[in-house]
C-alpha cells in the first residue's frame, strides 16, 4: 500500500477517494482515542499516590474505618497536618533544608559551568584526557569512595596544612555543612559529572564568534564567561540547577554518610514512622512512659500526611517551573 | 607583566586550566585520592583509631570474604544484576515510547508531560523507605504486607497469564511481561530522565525528513523505524548507560555496603564489597556499550 501513495492520487476514482479519506478520518479518531486512555492512564498511575495523601491528609480519624469512603473524606480536619508538622518540627527543619539545598545547588552549578566551559572551549596537555576522568566519575558507583570520604572529612586536614600550624590531627568535619560544601564547590558533588557533561555540550554549541569579538574588545577570559558565555547559558543553568536542586533535596545518601545528626527533611522523612509512634502519644497528652500504643492506622496517616509535607515544598517548585523544565531541556543540548 | 611574554597558546591553555581549577582540585583530592585508599582498605584490615585508622594488609583475604563467608552479598549482588538486566529493557522501550507519544500534537499536551517528569522530582528513597515502614504499621508486620500484596496481586496475575498463554505466547515472554506490568510504577517513575534525554532527541529529527517520507508513501510506522529509530538511536546508548547507573545507585547492594562499613565497621570488607560491585558494573557497561555502539547509527 506505502509503494502506490503516488499512483492513488492519479488513478484511483473519486468514490475510492473519499472511502479513503473516511477511513484515514476514522483511523485518526480512533488512534486519538487510544492516545488519550493511554496519557489519562498512565497519568493516574503517576498520581494516585499523590491524590491518596492529599485525601489521607484531611481525612479525620472517625473516616478511618467508614468503608464508604473512597478519596474524599466526610470529615475534613487539619488535625493531621498539624501534628504531623509537630512531630517532624516543620517550619525550622524546612527553612534549614532549604538553606544547605540552596547553597550546595549554586555552588554546583558554578563550578560545574566553570569545569564546563574550560572544557568545551579550551585545549591543554591532557584536556581531553582530563574530560575522560569526568565521565569516569559519572561511572564510579558513589559507595566506592564512601569509606574514604568519611574518614578523610572526619579528620580533615587539607595538604596537612592544619597539622602544620596546629599540630593537631585535622578537624572533624562530619555533622556540619561543610563536606557537602566542599564537595559541591569543587565540582564533585551529586552527578556532577553529569552537570559538567551538559554545560560542556551547551558551550561546544555556541559560536565561536562571540568570544573572539569579546577578546578584541578587550574582556579577559572570566569577564567574557561572565558577562558574554553565562547569560545566553540560560536553559543549561535551569536544568543543572533543578536538576541539582531536587536530587539534593530527596539525597540520602550523602546526607546519612556526612551529616546523620543534622535536620535536613530527607533525613527526617525516613525516621518519620519511628518518630511518629513515639511522639503521637506525648502529643495526645500521654505520657512518654505510659506505654500506650496508638491506633497503627492513625499513625499511618500521620506519616502519609508528613510525607506529604515533605514533598510539598518540590511540588510546588515544580509547578512553577516545569514549563522551562521541559523546554530548556530540550534546548540545553543533553542530546549533543 | 610576565604573562605578556606567553604565547596565546600558552595563554589560552593555562586560562582553560584556570576555569577547571576547582573541579581539577576537587577530583585529585575529593575523587582520585578516596579511589586509591579505597583500593587499599580493601586489602587491609582497617581499624578506626581516635584520630586516624590503622591499616594492617591482608591480602586477598576481604574479597575472598565477601565472596564465600558473607551470607547475603552473593545472593544480592547477583540479584541486583539480574533485576538491572530485565529493568532496563522495559524502562528503554517505555521511555521511547513515552517520549513518541509526548512528541505527538494533541490538546493537553503541556499538561500531560508535566505529569510524566513528576517522578524525576519525587524519586526519593526516603520516602519510599517511610512509605513501606507507613504499611507495615498499618498492616502489623513485614509478612503481612508481603502476603497481602501477593493477595492482592495474584489474582490480575492469574488472569494476565491466562490470557497471554492462551494467545500463545511462549511462557518465558508471558513471564517478562507480567513481571512489567506488575512494576509499571517503578519502571515509570524510574524512567523521567530518559523520557527527557529521547523527547530531546526527537525534537532535534528535522520535521522535512517526516513530510518527505510521507510524500513517498510511508506509514507512520514505516517511518518510525526507517528515520525515528535511527535518529534516535546514539540516544539510546547513553539511555541504557544512565539506567544502568541509576539503577544501581539505590540498589541494595549500595545498602549492604553501607551496612557494613557503618552497622558492623568492618570498612576493608566494606571497600572490598564495592570494588567488587564496582568492576561488576564496569564488566556491564563495557559488554552494554560494546555491543549497542556496533548498531548504533551515527549521522
Amino acid at each position: 500500500m506505502a509503494a502506490s501513495g503516488t499512483d492513488r492520487m492519479v488513478v484511483v476514482p473519486k468514490s475510492d477517494h473519499r472511502m479513503q479519506r473516511v477511513r484515514n478520518k476514522t483511523s485518526d479518531l480512533l488512534y486519538s482515542i487510544f492516545r488519550y486512555a493511554l496519557v489519562i492512564g498512565i497519568s493516574f498511575i503517576i498520581l494516585y499516590p499523590l491524590f491518596l495523601k492529599l485525601s489521607v491528609a484531611f481525612k479525620d480519624k472517625q473516616d478511618i474505618y467508614n468503608p464508604t469512603i473512597y478519596m474524599i473524606p466526610r470529615h475534613f480536619t487539619l488535625d493531621n497536618i498539624r501534628i504531623a508538622a509537630q512531630v517532624m518540627d516543620y517550619m525550622p527543619l524546612l527553612a534549614n533544608t532549604l538553606l544547605f539545598v540552596a547553597m550546595t545547588t549554586l555552588l554546583t552549578a558554578a563550578s560545574c559551568a566553570l569545569a564546563g566551559y574550560g572544557f568545551a572551549r579550551f585545549t591543554f596537555p591532557g584536556s581531553s584526557l582530563l574530560f575522560i576522568l569526568v565521565i569516569l566519575t559519572i561511572l564510579v558507583p558513589t559507595s566506592t569512595l564512601m569509606v574514604p570520604m568519611y574518614l578523610h572529612f572526619r579528620s580533615f586536614d587539607f595538604l596537612g596544612i592544619i597539622r602544620l600550624f596546629t599540630g593537631r590531627d585535622g578537624i572533624n568535619l562530619l555533622n556540619t555543612y561543610w563536606p557537602s560544601m566542599i564537595t559541591a564547590a569543587t565540582a564533585g558533588g551529586l552527578k556532577a559529572g553529569l552537570f559538567i557533561y551538559i554545560f560542556r555540550q551547551f558551550f561546544k554549541g555556541m559560536p565561536k564568534e562571540i568570544e573572539e569579538a569579546a577578546l578584541i574588545d578587550g574582556a579577559g577570559g572570566f569577564r567574557t564567561f561572565a558577562r558574554i558565555m553565562l547569560p545566553n547559558a540560560i536553559s543549561p543553568l535551569i536544568t543543572v540547577i533543578l536538576f541539582s536542586f531536587v536530587w539534593q533535596y530527596n539525597d540520602t545518601f550523602y546526607s546519612a554518610l556526612f551529616m546523620s545528626e543534622s535536620p535536613l527533611i530527607s533525613l527526617k522523612v525516613a525516621s518519620l514512622p519511628a518518630q511518629t509512634n513515639q511522639l503521637v502519644p506525648q502529643l495526645m497528652g500521654f505520657g512518654s512512659n505510659s506505654g500506650m500504643k496508638v491506633d497503627p492506622n492513625y499513625v499511618a496517616m500521620i506519616v502519609d500526611t508528613g510525607i506529604l509535607l515533605a514533598i510539598a515544598p518540590l511540588i510546588i517548585l515544580y509547578l512553577f517551573v516545569q514549563r522551562y523544565f521541559v523546554e530548556s531541556i530540550e534546548r540545553s543540548g543533553i542530546v549533543g | 607583566m610576565r604573562s605578556m611574554r606567553l604565547s596565546l597558546k600558552s595563554r589560552r591553555a593555562l586560562l582553560g586550566l584556570a576555569f577547571i581549577s576547582p573541579w581539577l582540585i576537587g577530583f585529585i583530592f575529593l575523587f582520585a585520592t578516596p579511589l586509591l585508599q579505597s583500593v587499599r582498605f580493601s586489602l587491609s584490615n582497617l581499624s578506626v583509631a581516635p584520630n586516624g585508622y590503622v591499616l594492617e594488609f591482608v591480602g586477598l583475604k576481604n574479597v575472598k570474604d565477601a565472596l564465600l563467608v558473607d551470607a547475603a552479598f552473593n545472593r544480592i549482588l547477583v540479584d541486583s544484576v539480574w533485576a538491572m538486566l530485565l529493568n532496563v529493557p522495559m524502562i528503554l522501550f517505555f521511555s521511547l515510547f513515552t517520549a513518541a507519544l509526548l512528541n505527538q500534537q494533541f490538546k493537553g499536551r503541556t499538561m500531560a508531560r508535566a505529569v510524566f517528569f513528576l517522578p524525576v522530582i519525587l524519586a526519593s528513597s526516603a520516602v519510599a523507605a517511610a512509605e513501606s515502614a507507613g504499611l507495615i504499621n498499618l498492616m502489623g508486620d513485614a509478612s503481612a504486607v508481603e502476603a497481602a500484596a501477593d493477595g492482592g496481586a495474584s489474582f490480575n496475575v492469574v488472569s494476565i497469564v491466562r490470557m497471554l498463554a492462551d494467545v500463545g505466547l511462549p511462557m518465558a515472554y508471558v513471564d517478562y511481561i507480567v513481571e512489567a506490568i506488575m512494576r509499571i510504577y517503578d519502571i515509570i517513575s524510574s524512567s523521567g530522565v530518559q523520557i527527557l534525554i529521547f523527547l530531546a532527541a526527537l525534537q532535534s529529527v528535522p520535521g522535512s525528513m517526516y513530510e518527505v517520507a510521507k510524500i513517498e508513501g510511508a506509514t507512520a510506522y514505516e517511518s518510525f523505524w526507517k528515520i525515528t529509530f535511527p535518529m534516535v538511536s546514539p540516544l539510546i546508548l547513553t539511555n541504557v548507560i544512565y539506567t544502568i547507573i541509576d539503577s544501581f545507585a539505590g540498589s541494595p547492594v549500595t545498602r549492604a555496603i553501607y551496612q557494613t562499613a557503618f552497622k558492623t565497621q568492618n570498612f576493608g570488607l566494606s571497600s572490598a564489597m564495592s570494588w567488587l560491585y564496582t568492576l561488576v558494573i564496569g564488566l556491564v557497561l563495557l559488554i552494554v556499550g560494546w555491543v549497542l555502539s556496533r548498531r548504533v547509527h551515527y549521522n
